[in-house]
């Protein structure tokens, strides 16, 4: 149950609980509990909308930023990432395997504010060795969704 | 252009009595409309899984693409006998009671052909798919439709049966689970309709293309009661459950004096199934289980979603246990069913087929496909309780 309604919602979290309950064969006012349930026990963080940005604010400029870090004591990687996801501009911190420690994505309205940010927020915490910036040039897909629009479904009207 | 040959003399007179399929009637029409949706198809919109297309690429990578032996490659066989008696406890041969075809339709026909003389007739469960009585009446054979009711969950029932039998009832065609009413015959509706059958000569098609898409039990076939295979002719085939529809390939399992006779009509009208999808259907049938689970998990969430909704908005519908069709009831609109197809697609642009492409007792229902994105079928809801609304505000003038 829990899978079946992470799946749906990851698809379209719109859907109302009626069209949710019919979808898993119970009734509307389940749906929602399952849905608060989920929420209460933080299975289920937040819904967010995914855009394409040309239509709908071509200026806007995103990177992602590859840092090095020297981990600190007692808590790792920890208190360095919490310092960064605490700006508005960064979108999202993760900590990763292989040649660098965190990726950041960053959002900023031009190519110098994300620049500035590199330069005077990032690189200037105690124990970021070296970034890498990468201007995000086009979005092809986010999060399962094709930004472009998917192909319509023509079978059998050709 | 000048003809100097009279086409209608050229032509046979069977086949211009032949009616063309309802099926694509609307979608005709829907093609030269701007932003139609269809919900008409009856086949997967899954991709192949990769694994099958792979086998298939390494076959494209070898030398020889050839004709095969004429029933269909050994290994293929050998995993069909296997499949069959997994899921049925039935043994067929897999050197004489199988041939490999093309699709589940030339088994369909294989059958048909063999069996049926000018004058035969052959009784066939309505509503259903729309290749049969066609196919009958090619042959000289009588079509007596049986029609099932909404009341019987589609079923078909014995007494209908029965009732139907007479001295030139040469054979039973049985489509479960059905294409269009999303019917399916649990083992208790098996037993009556074995019983009638039991002390005749007639022989049972059953036509179990959908046997892998069921939804809360597994599907029983009448091979499985006692006599019954050797009364049965049971067809199958890679299209539906594996999302194989292009590949063109199914199978037919039947007593060996029958697949004898009927693999030489394969043989002069066909020679072989496709090489490189026999090979493909090989992997599918060995390594694609999980495949199907993830398909038809799927399929069951759409299915309860559009059963739902179609009641929700007042149109009565049956809960299908196979296939992948909803058959709701329009009754309650106050049109015949090739009127609402066709408002709705004029309408709100949306393709559905009428029930009675599939029978005249299709007559008062329409056909929903599900093979479609959750996200294709939510659209098209939308568009059909608009398209209600509006005939409701009509008849409130």
């Amino acid at each position: 149950m829990k899978n079946q309604i992470i799946s749906i919602l990851q698809q379209n979290a719109r859907v109302s609980n009626t069209e949710l309950g019919e979808m898993l064969g119970i009734t509307p006012e389940q749906a929602a509990a399952e849905i608060q349930r989920l929420e209460n026990e933080g299975v289920i963080k937040g819904y967010s909308v995914i855009l394409d940005d040309d239509k709908y604010d071509k200026n806007t400029v995103y990177a992602t930023i590859e840092l090095k870090v020297t981990p600190q004591r007692d808590c790792g990687f920890d208190d360095i990432a919490k310092t960064i996801m605490m700006y508005d501009e960064v979108e999202s911190v993760s900590l990763v395997s292989g040649s660098y420690d965190l990726a950041v994505k960053v959002r900023g309205n031009d190519l110098k504010d994300v620049a500035f940010f590199v330069s005077e927020r990032l690189s200037t915490i105690d124990g970021v060795l070296s970034t890498a910036t990468h201007f995000l040039l086009k979005k092809y897909k986010e999060k399962g969704i094709f930004i472009d629009g998917e192909e319509p479904d023509e079978r059998g009207l050709c | 252009m000048l003809s100097v040959i009279d086409y209608d003399k050229a032509l046979s007179g069977k086949i211009k009595k032949m009616k063309p399929s309802g099926i694509r009637k609307f979608f005709d029409i829907a093609g030269t409309m701007e932003g139609v949706i269809s919900l008409g198809v009856g086949e997967p919109d899954f991709s192949t899984p990769w694994v099958i297309r792979k086998a298939a690429i390494q076959v494209l990578e070898r030398r020889h693409i050839v004709y095969g032996p004429n029933k269909g490659l050994a290994p293929l066989r050998t995993a069909i006998s296997q499949r069959i008696e997994k899921k049925h406890n039935v043994h067929y041969d897999e050197n004489n009671q199988i041939i490999v075809t093309v699709g589940g339709s030339e088994a369909i026909d294989l059958a048909v052909r063999g069996l049926i003389d000018p004058g035969d007739e052959v009784l066939i469960v309505e509503p259903s798919f729309v290749c049969y009585a066609p196919l009958v009446e090619l042959v000289g054979g009588v079509a007596v439709p049986i029609p099932t009711k909404i009341e019987n969950n589609f079923k078909l029932m014995a007494d209908e049966l029965k009732s139907r039998i007479t001295d030139c009832t040469k054979l039973l065609i049985l489509p479960f689970p059905n294409n269009p009413t999303g019917a399916i015959m649990t083992r208790e509706d098996l037993e009556p309709i074995a019983e009638v059958l039991r002390d005749t000569n007639i022989m049972v098609l059953s036509d179990e293309i959908y046997s892998e898409l069921t939804y809360g039990r597994k599907h029983f076939s009448i091979i499985e009661l006692e006599g019954m295979a050797e009364r049965t002719i049971y067809v199958n085939g890679f299209s539906k459950a594996y999302a194989m529809t292009g590949w063109r390939l199914g199978y037919v399992a039947a007593p060996e004096p029958i697949i004898t006779q009927i693999a030489k009509i394969h043989q002069y009208g066909i020679m072989c199934s496709p090489y490189i999808s026999q090979n493909a259907a090989i992997e599918a049938l060995n390594s694609c289980d999980g495949e199907i689970i993830k398909m038809t998990d799927e399929y069951n969430v759409r299915r309860r979603y559009l059963v739902g909704e179609f009641n929700r908005l007042g149109l009565t519908c049956f809960n299908p246990e196979g296939a992948f069709y909803v058959f709701p009831c329009i009754k309650s609109t106050g049109l015949t069913s090739e009127e609402f197809c066709e408002r709705l697609l004029y309408e709100e642009k949306v393709a559905t087929v009428p029930g009675t492409a599939f029978g005249e007792s299709g007559e008062g229902h329409i056909r929903i496909s599900y093979a479609y994105s959750m996200k294709h079928l939510m659209e098209a809801m939308h568009r059909i309780e608009k398209f209600l609304k509006k005939l409701e505000d009509e008849k409130n003038g």
